[in-house]
């Protein structure tokens, strides 16, 4: 009994695993076949590497390399907003947690709403906005938008807060240090875990955000991977017949597509494990037990 | 648009903090507005202002006289409206019922696991996060295309489609992209609701053994009750998360060459709104409709669980 039990909870955990992993396991080889083979060989078979730079040359000389604009724009866009965001956020994290002001509650809890709220509900008030500003089409339209990153400031607020000795702060300042020197000195090295975990937050939501660029950007030479990957997307035949003398024309296929898919997750992969050590630290391990 | 996502994963080290900021406040607390000030003009520009800028627009006309509800009642009654509203209301139905039974499902069955292979498990389950924006959808597109997906066998035999438009019929589609949402975030979830379980004090499970409760009673009698502020958190969040819907739809509207509609979803009418006819009141009355949605949820979030505290 009981080790049925047992066995049926490991086959749905199986079960489970199978579905989450399979999609990425089939993404990762489906670029070393040709379009013809992913229909006639076996789903999860390797086909050949050079068959993966084929497909690198075809999505390469789509639109005279505009694939590597996108990630480039990605990439200026994601590091550009994350910067600001490192500037802006983890000093106010500090503020609201250690010190106090007139207007420090109403500050922390706009924070927090604008934080819980989903970010899609304010990218057309931001886009009207920004319409009236008359910056659309504007690369400034992407990166200060994503400058806004209420989660980093809570984040850096829990973190001041709970995981820096207080006393310490005080020893500084009796030593005659001033609030910016305690901060420097004392504040932003004991403040690396945390800064370490707004980049990571701060760099994969703007890196996968595809709704705000999307409206806010015209010239599809602006657009970040996200977008790009729906524009290759109208142009190939693999899922719309009707687009086919296109799909000739440009060499995108079903192989050339799931490259650049699989291409563009590369960089938050990377991220995910430059910061694993904080995140593992800060969420997985100390996050919830107090 | 996810970046909620990321919002979920590191929530439980919320708790405790309110409560030793109190502490910290008690002593001679430092003036430390100049180090808030270069944030501020950022949450005043993309947080605040907008909301209160499209509520503007929401209640006037074209030429900026006072336009009552309008502007509601006629986004309210164009033909487009209704249907879009219960694509969304369908599609955040089924993707929440997936989440309150999986993700606490899942958690649950790995928190009575091995501790190495709960790890791993998690890890597995978190992965296809990375993927979020149009990126997951491309991967489902794919895996919906009878031809060349891994999941053929069950395309034709559980959805009975044997081709790519047969996948992605109107019918099918809440259900799809709330597969999808579940793909991408529920890992996440997963990792949060795990973390709260680990915050139950071991001395209630082993006493609830004592008493000769099995697991499955431990687990549902005494874990459950013990989670649900985290449960309702991740309910009323994805609540809000799930009525904005945009990228999925609109991805399927262009890899279906327009037999999906551009706005199936209400986030892309009121996006139609905006591009196609350039009627900004209109899109700001049915931005105003989602942003009122997201803005409750926050708000309840936030006075209800008690589980982020901003007090002094």
């Amino acid at each position: 009994m009981r080790h049925t039990a047992r066995g049926f909870r490991s086959l749905i955990l199986a079960a489970f695993a199978l579905f989450f992993v399979a999609p990425l396991l089939w993404l990762i080889v489906a670029p070393t076949k040709s379009d013809e083979e992913l229909v006639t060989r076996g789903t999860f078979a390797f086909g050949s590497l050079h068959q993966v730079g084929e497909a690198w040359a075809h999505l390469d000389a789509f639109s005279d390399h505009i694939y590597r604009a996108w990630i480039a724009n990605s990439l200026l866009y994601a590091l550009s907003a994350t910067a600001i965001v490192l500037a802006t956020a983890i000093p106010a994290g500090y503020g609201l947690a250690l010190g106090n002001f007139p207007g420090r509650r109403i500050v922390l809890t706009l924070t927090l709403v604008v934080m819980i709220m989903p970010a899609a509900a304010l990218v057309l008030p931001i886009f009207l906005e920004l319409n009236a500003a008359h910056l659309i089409g504007s690369r400034l339209s992407v990166i200060l938008p994503f400058s806004f990153f209420p989660f980093g400031v809570y984040l850096a607020y829990i973190y001041y807060a709970t995981a820096i000795p207080h006393d310490l702060l005080d020893a500084a300042r009796v030593d005659g240090c001033g609030e910016w020197a305690t901060f420097r000195h004392i504040g932003l090295p004991l403040g690396k875990p945390v800064v370490a975990l707004v980049f990571f937050f701060s760099f994969v939501a703007d890196w996968n955000n595809f709704f705000l660029p999307y409206a806010v950007l015209g010239d599809s030479k602006q657009y970040p991977i996200q977008v790009g990957l729906s524009n290759l997307l109208s142009s190939t035949p693999s899922f719309n017949p009707a687009v086919g003398g296109g799909g000739q024309q440009v060499n995108i296929f079903r192989p050339e597509l799931a490259l650049a898919t699989l291409l563009a997750v590369v960089p938050v992969a990377i991220v995910f494990m430059l910061s694993q050590r904080a995140l593992v630290r800060g969420l997985i391990g100390g996050g919830v037990k107090e | 648009m996810r970046s909620s996502e990321s919002d979920e994963v590191s929530a439980p080290a919320a708790t405790a903090a309110g409560a030793r900021a109190v502490q910290v406040r008690g002593r001679r607390a430092p003036r430390t507005f100049p180090f808030v000030l270069p944030y501020l003009p950022f949450l005043f520009l993309f947080g605040i202002f907008p909301m209160i800028y499209a509520a503007t627009l929401a209640f006037t006309n074209d030429t900026g006289a006072w336009a009552g509800f309008g502007n509601f009642e006629r986004t309210f009654t164009d033909y487009r409206f209704v249907p879009a509203l219960l694509h969304i209301l369908l599609y955040t139905g089924v993707w929440l019922s997936l989440l309150l039974v999986l993700v606490v499902g899942l958690a649950l069955l790995l928190h009575g696991r091995a501790n190495r292979v709960s790890t791993t498990y998690r890890f597995l389950f978190y992965l296809p996060g990375a993927l979020a924006g149009a990126a997951s959808v491309l991967v489902w597109l794919f895996m919906l295309d009878p031809s060349v997906s891994p999941g053929s066998f069950l395309l034709r035999n559980v959805l009975g489609s044997h081709l790519f438009v047969e996948s992605i019929a109107p019918g099918k589609l809440p259900f799809i992209f709330a597969m999808i949402a579940f793909w991408t975030g529920a890992g996440g979830w997963i990792v949060v609701m795990y973390g709260a379980l680990n915050t139950i004090p071991h001395d209630l499970e082993e006493a609830a053994r004592i008493d000769g409760a099995g697991p499955v009673t431990i687990a549902l009698r005494l874990k459950l009750p013990l989670i649900r502020k985290w449960v309702a958190y991740m309910a009323i969040l994805s609540f809000a998360t799930g009525t904005q819907l945009f990228v999925e739809p609109q991805l399927v509207n262009q890899a279906s060459l327009g037999l999906v509609p551009d706005t199936w979803s209400s986030n892309q009418l009121a996006y139609q709104m905006a591009f196609r006819y350039g009627d900004f009141n209109a899109a700001a009355a049915i931005a105003v409709d989602l942003l009122a949605i997201g803005l409750f949820a926050a708000v309840l979030v936030v006075t209800r669980t008690g589980l982020f505290r901003a007090e002094d």
